[in-house]
This record gives structure tokens, C-alpha cells and sequence, in this order.
């Protein structure tokens, strides 16, 4: 049998990372619009925090997010606008919200051992009559069955698939392998991945994710995400041709896409600087990138030094307040 | 010297914490522990000499010498029954659970406001961490937004805590507002499952209104606050002092626990029952004044 895999775009999520959180109704309209032409079926889109994440701690969003759903889902036709939630941080209020402005599915996304904090969001969700997308975080810092186990608490509550995130890149492709297959054996829903590229293995990472049998892959334009990004969906799609896989995307269209709406707003290059690098090899979360930027700066440090002191201290997605409180602390034991 | 009975319903982690606590006040005396099955809590507080039921609030609001009552249970047992039988039977309530039938209490900024109240709530850990902090810096330079990140290990956050993750965030965000005195309140929480267990850590962020107020007048009022909330937290202290960036000043805390009955990671827990205890032993030294007893 043909093995179909579904590709879900966060461009307009991940990507807001990138960005600083400055997406504009016109940029969003063009990007989900182009999405939905090139046959993206899921289009997720929020504060990169997720729904309630515009603060000081993750990042003011420039716009507010529910205005940039309402412009995206104008745009949608065939695609569903998807919302990123995290308990803890937005509420079934951010979500009812949400819906109303357009948004028809939702990934609840909860550190990797910590799924019984989806319980309330996701139920929810399902009574909204919402595509539900249990969504396991920072998946490095668990073993293979641990996470199985918190999928099937996720598969109880609702979801309708697991969704398997490498939040700081620092998986290797066996170790993926590993992580898909166990949850595949443990659930009757399909399962996804959610690579970043801070090792230069997001779309190795996303291929093994397949070759275990995931269905759900995510994907940004130009790679456009936290650390040094997601995988690049042009090229997963040009990858996934080649392999002769069927991912209904328009190749083409992407590229185009990626060239003419996503590049002019880059506000630095997607690659795989220092920092980035250290994200992937110290196993942190991604999103801590800029933020360790922004304190290595005011406190004179070496972002490479805080980077190892928070993976030492196993902080997990959502703690980026905890940037300058070690920053400041390293700086206190400099002198 | 004469105490005040009190009772505790609920005898999970909160409520035999609190009977530790109990142990060691001036003016409260550990009258009852009332649950609804014979459980762990229930056994434990028995084999400390303490009378115990199974029959639940039924047989608490008997008990006439019992003056003040801690509601250990739910928000929905609190709303829908506890609070209609204690204020029905004439006992005072201190409600633990996010129910808000009463008005909230963070001892070292409103407690002398409320001790006439039958009902008081004690908002969330996380609310009893940072609103005292909102409140010092609201007091000398107003506070247009307030933010706290509330983090807590993994093991300490139970059952009720999980399945109630709006809960926290929406009860938090309105008692900055109302009792820390920021226009505009915003809590998240983390929980974090390293072993060994954090310590609660709690960062509140904060956009100042009057700018001409020199951090160190904001500080002082801190560092006042900090020795205020030490008085009931003997754990409670500053991890990163206040930090000014143009008109946002940043501020960590951290709640090392007492390690009463729940190991001192659990600072979140033990904050809020220290809270419950303060403001119940102030409504016993009046009732103790005035000869109520």
C-alpha cells in the first residue's frame, strides 16, 4: 500500500519564534493563503508559545493572535487553521476564542512526562468539535516506553493522534526511530513528528520518523522556526518525492511560496550558528535561543555557558523566565 | 494559654500538612480531621491522638466548639456544600480549594482587611508567592501589567492541580489584579519533573506606571515585603534581586518548604497552607481577646 503521509505547516507558529513574534494580518494572509493552494492540510498558527503565550517572558506578539487567525482563516479553503495550546500558559478560554475566530483543529502540547495537564484542554477541544492533537514536548528527556505511556493518557482523554516534538534538535535518527515505534505500538491513532534542525538532522530526523511509521510530519517554510529551525517543507517535500511518497503537496508552489513570502521577512538566516548548535547539543529547548541571546548580551556572557547550565539543570519548555536568573547567577559567580 | 478549635476536611497532602502546622501554633488546636473514606490521612491523624470522622462535613458543623474550619477538598465540594453548611453552623472558613466563595487572602497585604469576613480564600500557591511582591511595587510606583511564572516540581503538583491548570492561571491573574493592585495580572505555570525536585521558583515581571520612582525606593519596599513574608515563609526569600530595565522590574523568588509533612521542595504547598495558618491564627488572637473562646 501507498503510504500517505500528511504534512502539517507551522510556519506561522514555530516560525514565530524566528521572527520575534511580529507576524502582521498581511503577512499571515499571504503565507496561510499560498499554504492552502499548495494542499497543506493542517495550518498551525499562534503566538509560538501557543495560545496566551504574548508576555514578557515568551515575547509581546506585535499583532494580536486572534486578529491573525481571523485573517488566516479568510484565506483557508481546504486546509484547517490549526492553534497551538500549552496548559499552563493559554486556557479553554484562549481556545473557545479560537474557534470562534476560525480555528478548526488544536495540538495541546505538555512536557513529555507530564500529559495529565492535557486532560481539561483536550476534552474541551472535542467538545468544540475541534481536530484534537495530543502533543508530547521535549521528548529527548524520556525514554521510548515512558512516552508511550503518556500518549495512551492523551489517546484517553481524546486526541485523535500523538504528535512526538524534538523541541531542542538533540535527537539522533535511531533515536527517533525508537520514540515513534514505541508509540505506535502503544496507541491505535497515528502518530507525528516535530524535528528541529539545531544538529542538521531535521529532515533525517522527519525521514526516520516516517520509515517507523509516522504520518503527521511538521514542517516550515524555509525552515522558519525556534533555534536553528524546523524541517524546510519545500525540501521535505521534494524528499518525500523522490522516495515516492505521496504527500499531495504542490513542490513547486512551495518553493515559490517560501521565495517570495517568507524570505523578505527573515530577520536572520535559518542556519546553524553557535547557538543553535549548542541548543541541539546541550538539549534545550529551542525557543530559549533569542532569550539567551538577549541576556548573554546585558549580562556580558558567553551564550554557549548559559546554554550548558540550563540543560544541566534540565529546564524544560515554557521556563525562559529562568534565562536570566542563571544568567545572573553565572555572572555573580564570574564576579 | 487558650486555643481555638479548628478543623481540617480533606486529609490528603494539603490537609495533613496543615494539621503539622496546626501542631505548632500559638492559638489553634487540632480539633478534627474529617474525610469521606477511612484513608491514609485519616489513619495518620488518628494515630496522633486526633479525633477523626469519615462522615465528612456532616460531622464537623456538630461540633460546636469548633470555631474556624480549612477546606481541604475541591472547588466544586466547596461551592456547593462546604461553604453553605459552615456558614449555616456559624464557623469561619478558610477555603484552599479555587472556589473564591469568599474574598482572597495574602496575609502580608490584605489580612487585616478581611478578619471580620466568615468566608476567606487563599487564592493559589503561585498567588501567595508573587501577589506580595505585585503589591510592594504597585504601592510605591503603581503597576500597569504584572506577569509571574510560577514553576513547580513535577511531584509536588497532585491530582487536583493537574486537572486544573485554568484554574490556577485564571484565579492567579484576577488576584493580582484585585489584591496585588496591577491593572492587568497574567500568570503561567510550569511544572518541572528534574530529579532531584525544584524548588518553587516564582519570576514576576513588572511594568511600572511612575517612572520617577528611584529602584532603590522599589526595592526598599521589597526587601520590606520579603522580611514581612519571612515572618509566616520562613523559606521564602529572593533569588535574583530586583532587576530595572527601562520601566519593567524583574523579581525571582523561591519558597523553600518547611518539610512539615511534605518534603521541602514542595514550597508551593507549604506556602499556601502557611498562608491558611496566618490568617486563621489572627482571626483566633481576636476571637482569644475578645473572651470568645
Amino acid at each position: 500500500m501507498e503510504q500517505q503521509i500528511q504534512i502539517v505547516d507551522t510556519t506561522l507558529r514555530d516560525g514565530s519564534h524566528a521572527v520575534r513574534h511580529s507576524f502582521t494580518e498581511e503577512q499571515v494572509s499571504a503565507i496561510a493563503a499560498g499554504l492552502d493552494r499548495c494542499h497543506v492540510p493542517l495550518i498551525e498558527l499562534s503566538h509560538g508559545d501557543g495560545l496566551g503565550g504574548s508576555s514578557y517572558t515568551y515575547g509581546f506578539s506585535k499583532r494580536d493572535e486572534f486578529l491573525l487567525l481571523k485573517a488566516a482563516a479568510k484565506q483557508i479553503k481546504n486546509g484547517k487553521l490549526t492553534v497551538l495550546l500549552l496548559p499552563g500558559i493559554g486556557t479553554i478560554e484562549d481556545l473557545k476564542k479560537a474557534h470562534d475566530c476560525g480555528a478548526k483543529a488544536v495540538r495541546v502540547a505538555t512536557h513529555v512526562t507530564e500529559a495529565d495537564v492535557s486532560a481539561q484542554h483536550i476534552e474541551a477541544a472535542r467538545k468544540l468539535g475541534m481536530m484534537t492533537v495530543g502533543f508530547l514536548m521535549m521528548t529527548h528527556m524520556a525514554e521510548p516506553e515512558v512516552i508511550a505511556e503518556e500518549a495512551k493518557k492523551m489517546e484517553s482523554y481524546g486526541a485523535e493522534y500523538i504528535n512526538l516534538a524534538d523541541s531542542a534538535g538533540f535527537l539522533l535518527p535511531e533515536d527517533v526511530a525508537a520514540r515513534v515505534k514505541a508509540v505506535k505500538e502503544a496507541v491505535s491513532i497515528p502518530v507525528g513528528f516535530h524535528a528541529h534542525n539545531n544538529l542538521n538532522l531535521a529532515i533525517a530526523n522527519s525521514l526516520a520518523a516516517v520509515e517507523a511509521g509516522a504520518s503527521y510530519i511538521d514542517a516550515t517554510l524555509r525552515g522558519l522556526g525556534a533555534g536553528a529551525g524546523n524541517t524546510q517543507i519545500e525540501v521535505l517535500a521534494g524528499v518525500l518525492k523522490r522516495k515516492g511518497i505521496n504527500t499531495g503537496l504542490d513542490f513547486y508552489g512551495l518553493m515559490d511560496l517560501a521565495e517570495r513570502s517568507v524570505e523578505p521577512l527573515m530577520q536572520r538566516p535559518q542556519t546553524v550558528d553557535n547557538g543553535s548548535l549548542m541548543l541541539g547539543y546541550a538539549g534545550v529547548y529551542s525557543s530559549f535561543l533569542l532569550h539567551v541571546y538577549d541576556a548573554a548580551k546585558k549580562y556580558d556572557l558567553d551564550p554557549r555557558d548559559i546554554m550548558i547550565e540550563l540543560g544541566k539543570r534540565r529546564m524544560v519548555g515554557g521556563q525562559e523566565d529562568m534565562i536570566l536568573s542563571v544568567a545572573y547567577q553565572l555572572k555573580q559567580q564570574a564576579g | 494559654m487558650d486555643k481555638i478549635k479548628v478543623a481540617v476536611i480533606g486529609p490528603g497532602n494539603i490537609g495533613s500538612d496543615l494539621m503539622y502546622k496546626i501542631f505548632r501554633s500559638r492559638n489553634l488546636e487540632m480539633a478534627m480531621m474529617a474525610g469521606i473514606v477511612e484513608s491514609e490521612g485519616i489513619k495518620r491523624a488518628r494515630s496522633l491522638g486526633i479525633p477523626v470522622t469519615t462522615e465528612g462535613i456532616a460531622c464537623v458543623v456538630r461540633q460546636k466548639d469548633i470555631k474556624i474550619v480549612f477546606d481541604a477538598t475541591s472547588a466544586a465540594a466547596h461551592a456547593n456544600t462546604n461553604s453553605g453548611l459552615l456558614k449555616e453552623a456559624g464557623k469561619i472558613a478558610i477555603d484552599l480549594t479555587p472556589a473564591a466563595v469568599g474574598p482572597y487572602c495574602v496575609p502580608s497585604v490584605n489580612l487585616e482587611q478581611l478578619k471580620h469576613e466568615t468566608n476567606i480564600n487563599m487564592v493559589t500557591c503561585g498567588g501567595q508567592a508573587t501577589i506580595p511582591i505585585v503589591h510592594a511595587v504597585a504601592s510605591t510606583a503603581g503597576v500597569a501589567y504584572a506577569e509571574i511564572i510560577a514553576a513547580i516540581s513535577s511531584k509536588s503538583a497532585g491530582p487536583g492541580t493537574r486537572a486544573n491548570m485554568d484554574e490556577f492561571t485564571e484565579t492567579t491573574k484576577k488576584a493580582i489584579e484585585t489584591v496585588g493592585g496591577a491593572d492587568e495580572g497574567k500568570a503561567i505555570i510550569v511544572l518541572n519533573p528534574a530529579v532531584p525536585p525544584i524548588m518553587m521558583t516564582d519570576t514576576i515581571m513588572m511594568r511600572v506606571k511612575d517612572t520617577s520612582v528611584t529602584i532603590d525606593k522599589i526595592r526598599q519596599s521589597i526587601y520590606d515585603m520579603v522580611e514581612k513574608m519571612k515572618q509566616y515563609v520562613p523559606g521564602y526569600q529572593l533569588l535574583v534581586p530586583p532587576i530595572q530595565q527601562g520601566d519593567k522590574v524583574t523579581v525571582v523568588v523561591q519558597i523553600e518548604g518547611q518539610g512539615d509533612f511534605l518534603p521541602k521542595y514542595s514550597g508551593n504547598l507549604d506556602i499556601i497552607n502557611a498562608a491558611a495558618i496566618a490568617a486563621a491564627e489572627k482571626i483566633a488572637g481576636d476571637m482569644l481577646m475578645k473572651g470568645g473562646g
